[in-house]
């Protein structure tokens, strides 16, 4: 790691005015990946804004029909929050599928969403469901906010606050995990909320989290996973590398919903 | 002697409390006062001459002690790291060793080959001053491809086709004659994929230089380090050994690769004098990745005849070896004297001969990692023997038993003469465990399910108990692989078993003191097994190749009945009794006939107060030292059979059933060897579903940490069914044939065969990661569908 | 350079530190808590999981600065080879180590999942929770083993 300087803000007050006065500072979440990738000499904060001391960002609650978690929340409390399982148990089971069980006592829902790692869980959840991220400045709809590997909408200073979450009618996640580090090779994230059907992968695309339109049409005739028997994903644009080639995540794309379609109606 | 403690007995490990505590002492957790760190810069090129390299800005840096480089390592006339075992080609010239520098001299030829050290106050200074070197590189072709190796830039100057050696073995003659009278000939392609051994413990060392004494110690991740010691003073040069003491404290694991000798404990501990201070290394996991020797790494054709009646006539075999960049301390003897001997397998195969060709190639050296050639030899002959028994219609079961060598001792035709064995009651104990008779209905109600089920064998054998020395010594080898040991009576009767032996997960501190103890007839907790630290231990060869049981404790055996014999002529002067009246059983020396006995420890107290004798006649202590030289290898053999069961949606390969049935001969704590047979099976599950070091074309690695190198997980395995047999070893006092390496050895091509079962061919590589196998079911679809 | 407190072991501890300073680097180089091992760089193979405010982190991908104020325990906290914690005793009885690297880490773990999980888990549960801890030498067999049976011993 190279050094940096160290600041632990109370509030997300402080912390926007510590990331707005040091530049090329960062905030510091659960630090599962910035860490990691700090330790390897591949990034070089000057400044680690820690927001693990920052009052009022973690928690979960229901408000009306959304789901809103604080984005400092953890992902083994999204997992295992009675909230969560009750009302959108999709969501509760992807937190208890990222990383292993010591990266969820640390790793947020805010960082993992800020940071958009193509090979992510959350993203997918996000656009999936269609939730909003609430940040110190605005709300941005999931369809606005990923904007393609690691990049987002977050400007400068903008610190994501908390998720909301609006409560699909069914929906369930299945990965297909890259056998190594366990991130999705391929991971569909199904969400039906009235005659909407969101079809989100991730770990397929080079370009991050995308909406699958195949397998949307399919399932919005029927949301069933016999509709999907036939759909084609095509193979342009998704990621090959020593794990998968393309055209294996494109098969597993469908492969991957149906199996989400089916857990989804099983609940 | 209690039944609980004795030789056989599941008794818990001793050295667990410190282990379980937090208590352990590994290399990274001793500082030395006032030490510095080192960081080493490495190539980020596989293969580049060094034209400029700068280091002034480094050495000014905050905190810098010392930048060192090739250079000065040559002007302090340290040499090169050497390769202990020579090779000599078809035509009797020997093998092309280039020079293997610590740190580069003028060249590097692997990415993570050593250009310099930095020495600081801290490690982060010592990195950060890192980067201030500047190297102007000469980048030059990488060469990664085997079967381009010859037609590819010179890596050595003295090897300008990058062949280390083109090696043979066996009767080409009778062989071909075998396979003009064959009526069918089975053939096979295989590659035998790379991996990098990952023990959990990172390589470290610390380098600490008396300049009172004139003597350096060196703290280090080693198997054996007293073989370290001797590289480091006979051929490279740091001081002689009676100044150079070598502690290897408790080793987080090995599997091979911390057998040799390498660039960085070398440094620190030269470095040491020069900076005038304890220098400390510890590798971090993608060094680990980057340097540390790898293993396996072939490229294979092999041919099998068979005569009408589906016995095998004859085998050839043509090998590539991946050597690496340079090669490594046992490297060469690995896909040569540890492989091609052991192609026989478990058969009576009549004729055999195999060509072997070691490569040159510019990524990390390639040495012994656990099984060490052996694994390569059971993967290329259990799945060739597979598919002959598939292409002649005959169940494989069937086919292998048809096939066993029956009778012993057998004298194969690649040098080994095994000296006992069943591989017959093996097989049959496995079939029984493995419900092998219902698998039909098994895979059916699979195929009910979408699934193809598959079942494979693997009936290994291995030579272990290395080695005799004579022997490998005729095969080029540069040592003895023999084991010492030495017994310490106590006055008060506990007793220090010394042993070149050592341990690093084996568990010898339970299973020595099983041994000593039950031999002594004292308590389990009197002994005290001593290992690892050159000033404690005269000599050892340590641990690798299954040898610590069937060498190092038959070096104990030796010892201890020294002990005995002593103790006898104690307990006469004692007893007043002769000598040969004298009888010593279940820890009592009496003399026959007589109720007149003195226990091991009265006994022990006689012999150092020597009141009862005169010191002329019989010396007073007792203290005895062995040296055990085998007579021939342990075989080591058995049956293990996998059945998987494939999600062809996906490629998923999930074991469902794991048998493993081994003859290890006899066995001190089958606790202990279990556990052994485990991680073995782990490892060699790791190997053919998991595992595998890819380098791109430029020579990256790109598999350098987890996040590409699949580790075997808790949830990629089912726990294991386990089951033995025993044939005595006739060649050890003890019978003992050595476990440690048998599950890695056996599993590779069970779970291979398993996999072709299911899917219906042969064309399934290792690893066979999802990927793989759902293209290997398309296949397998295809293949029907045109059917 | 930043000041951290925090309980280690029961223990009250205060250092000035360089912010960069990672728990593990914490235990091991400043309270001499070498129980606690670094066996990756990119916080997946668990050698160094301790717990903090009661729960199972990688303490090699957390900065110490971030734990000012929690309470950590380490495996040197759990027992000692005359009083063993139940998890320690239950992988000595089923040999659930070899080398013992990735031993600490495993412990710390498994007691972790019995906080999580309840005293009585099967084998598809602990091989489950186990993702993120890898041993080279056991196979996991007798690690699986030694956790069931620990778990239920911590009743």
């Amino acid at each position: 790691m190279y050094a940096f300087n160290y600041h632990a803000p109370k509030t997300v007050r402080q912390a926007a005015t510590l990331l707005a006065k040091n530049e090329d500072g960062k905030v510091l979440a659960g630090g599962q990946t910035l860490l990691p990738t700090m330790k390897q000499r591949l990034a070089s904060p000057s400044a680690l804004i820690d927001l693990n001391h920052a009052e009022g960002m973690s928690g979960i609650e229901q408000k009306g029909r959304n789901i809103v978690i604080g984005a400092m929340t953890r992902h083994a409390d999204v997992a295992t929050s009675a909230v969560v399982k009750n009302a959108l148990p999709a969501l509760a089971a992807l937190a208890g599928g990222i990383g292993d069980p010591a990266v969820r006592n640390r790793g947020t829902i805010g960082g993992s969403i800020a940071n958009n790692d193509p090979a992510a869980d959350y993203p997918s959840a996000v656009l999936a469901l269609g939730a909003t991220i609430v940040t110190n400045k605005r709300k941005i709809a999931a369809d606005d906010f990923f904007q393609g590997m690691f990049a987002t909408a977050l400007e400068e200073g903008e610190i994501i606050v908390k998720v909301s979450f609006p409560i699909p009618s069914k929906a369930a996640y299945e990965k297909f995990p890259n056998p190594a580090s366990r991130y999705a090779l391929v991971g569909v994230f199904v969400a039906k909320k009235g005659a909407d059907v969101r079809v989100a992968v991730t770990g397929a695309g080079s370009n991050g989290v995308f909406r699958s339109k195949e397998c949307e049409a399919a399932l919005a005739a029927r949301f069933n996973a016999k509709s999907l028997d036939g759909v084609k994903v095509s193979a342009s644009g998704l990621n090959a590398d020593m794990h998968a080639s393309a055209d294996y995540r494109a098969h597993l794309i469908p492969v991957m919903a149906k199996r989400a379609v089916d857990k989804a109606l099983a609940k | 002697m209690s039944a609980k403690t004795g030789v056989g007995a599941p008794v818990l490990r001793k050295e667990d409390f410190r282990f379980i505590t937090g208590k352990g002492q590994y290399t990274d957790d001793i500082n030395r006062q006032d030490q510095a760190h080192a960081y080493f810069l490495r190539s980020p090129h596989a293969h580049a001459t060094i034209k400029k390299l700068d280091i002034s800005a480094a050495k000014s840096a905050p905190g810098v002690l010392g930048v060192l480089t090739g250079d000065d390592l040559a002007a302090d006339k340290i040499g090169g790291l050497i390769c202990g075992w020579m090779i000599h080609n078809k035509d009797g010239s020997p093998m092309k060793a280039g020079a293997h520098p610590a740190l580069a001299q003028g060249k590097v030829r692997y990415v993570g080959d050593h250009v310099a050290v930095v020495i600081a106050d801290t490690y982060a200074q010592a990195k950060d001053a890192a980067e201030k070197i500047v190297v102007d590189y000469q980048v030059l072709p990488a060469v990664v491809d085997m079967n381009k190796a010859k037609s590819s830039a010179a890596i050595h100057d003295v090897a300008p086709d990058n062949v280390v050696y083109d090696w043979h073995l066996g009767d080409k003659a009778a062989t071909d004659a075998a396979f003009s009278k064959a009526k069918h000939v089975t053939k096979i392609d295989l590659v035998n994929n790379r991996l990098i051994p990952n023990a959990m413990e990172p390589r470290a060392a610390i380098g600490d230089f008396d300049a009172g004494t004139g003597v350096y110690t060196l703290y280090t991740t080693s198997q054996n380090p007293h073989v370290a010691r001797l590289v480091l003073s006979a051929f490279v040069g740091i001081a002689p050994e009676h100044k150079l003491r070598v502690i290897a404290p408790d080793v987080g694991g090995g599997f091979g690769s911390k057998i040799f000798i390498y660039a960085e404990e070398t440094v620190c501990v030269w470095a040491s004098k020069k900076v005038g201070r304890p220098v400390k290394w510890t590798a971090d996991r993608t060094e680990a990745f980057l340097s540390d020797a790898h293993g396996r790494d072939h490229i294979s054709h092999a041919e099998l005849a068979l005569d009408d009646k589906g016995k095998i006539l004859g085998l050839r075999v043509q090998t590539k070896a991946n050597l690496g960049a340079y090669l490594s301390t046992f490297s060469s003897c690995v896909p040569t004297y540890l492989y091609a001997p052991l192609l026989s397998g478990q058969y009576d195969i009549p004729a055999i001969y195999v060509e072997v060709e070691g490569i040159y190639t510019t990524t990390a050296p390639v040495d012994a990692y656990r099984g060490a050639g052996r694994p390569e030899a059971t993967f290329l002959v259990e799945r060739i023997i597979e598919k002959a028994a598939r292409e002649t219609g005959t169940d494989p079961a069937t086919f292998r038993r048809k096939n066993f060598i029956k009778s012993f001792p057998h004298q194969t035709p690649v040098i080994m003469a095994y000296d006992t064995g069943n591989y017959t009651a093996s097989l049959d104990l496995a079939l029984e465990m493995a419900d092998y008779k219902n698998f039909a209905k098994r895979k059916k109600d699979s195929a009910k399910n979408g699934k193809l089920r598959g079942i494979g064998f693997s009936a290994y054998i291995e030579a272990c108990g290395i080695a005799p020395s004579a022997a490998v010594g005729s095969l080029g080898a540069g040592v003895g692989l023999w084991e010492s040991a030495e017994i310490r009576v106590n006055p008060v009767g506990t007793v220090e078993v010394l042993t070149g032996s050592h341990s690093h997960g084996q568990g010898h501190e339970t299973t020595f003191a099983q041994l000593v103890a039950d031999r002594l007839g004292i308590d389990i907790d009197s002994v005290a097994v001593v290992h690892g630290d050159t000033d404690k231990v005269q000599f050892g060869m340590g641990t690798y190749g299954s040898r610590s049981g069937a060498v190092g404790m038959s070096a104990i055996v030796k010892a201890v009945d020294k002990v005995i014999a002593k103790g006898k002529k104690v307990a006469a002067y004692a007893l007043e009794a002769a000598e040969k009246d004298i009888q010593f059983k279940d820890g009592r020396f009496s003399v026959a006939g007589t109720d007149k006995s003195l226990a091991f420890g009265e006994v022990a107290l006689q012999a150092y107060i020597a009141h009862k004798f005169n010191g002329q006649d019989l010396e007073p202590g007792l203290k005895e030292g062995a040296f055990y030289d085998p007579t021939n290898f342990t075989f080591p053999s058995g049956v293990h059979i996998c059945e998987v069961e494939i999600d062809p949606d996906t490629g998923t390969t999930d074991i469902v059933k794991w048998t493993a049935v081994d003859d290890f001969g006899n066995v001190i704590n089958p606790m202990i060897v279990e556990g052994q047979v485990h991680g073995g099976i782990a490892q060699g599950v790791g190997q053919a579903l998991l595992e595998g070091a890819h380098y791109n074309a430029d020579g990256q690695l790109v598999t350098a940490s987890y996040m590409d190198y699949t580790m075997p997980r808790a949830d990629d395995l089912p726990s294991f069914d386990i089951g033995m047999t025993n044939t005595p070893c006739t060649t050890n006092p003890l019978g003992i044939k050595g476990c440690g390496e048998a599950g890695a050895i056996a599993a590779p091509p069970a779970v291979i065969n398993a996999i072709t079962d299911a899917v219906g061919h042969e064309d399934v590589p290792m690893p066979a990661t999802p990927y793989a196998v759902w293209q290997a079911c398309q296949k397998g679809a295809r293949k029907l569908a045109a059917e | 350079m930043a000041s951290v407190s925090m309980t280690v072991n029961g223990k009250q501890v205060s250092a000035t530190v360089d912010p960069r300073t990672l728990l593990a680097q914490f235990l091991r180089e400043h309270l001499h808590l070498t129980g606690t091992h670094v066996g990756c760089d990119t916080s997946q193979c668990g050698a160094c999981v301790v717990h903090v405010n009661g729960r199972a982190v990688k303490s090699c991908t957390t900065l110490a600065v971030s734990c000012d104020g929690a309470t950590v325990t380490t495996i040197e906290g759990i027992g000692t080879a005359d009083n063993l914690h139940p998890m320690q005793a239950a992988f000595r009885e089923n040999h659930g180590l070899q080398c013992g690297f990735c031993t600490p880490g495993m412990i710390m773990s498994a007691i972790d999942i019995v906080n999580r999980k309840g005293n009585k888990l099967d084998e598809h549960t602990i091989r489950e929770e186990l993702e993120g801890n890898i041993c080279r030498c056991t196979g996991y067999h007798n690690i699986v083993k030694a956790v069931a049976q620990g778990a239920a011993a911590m009743k």
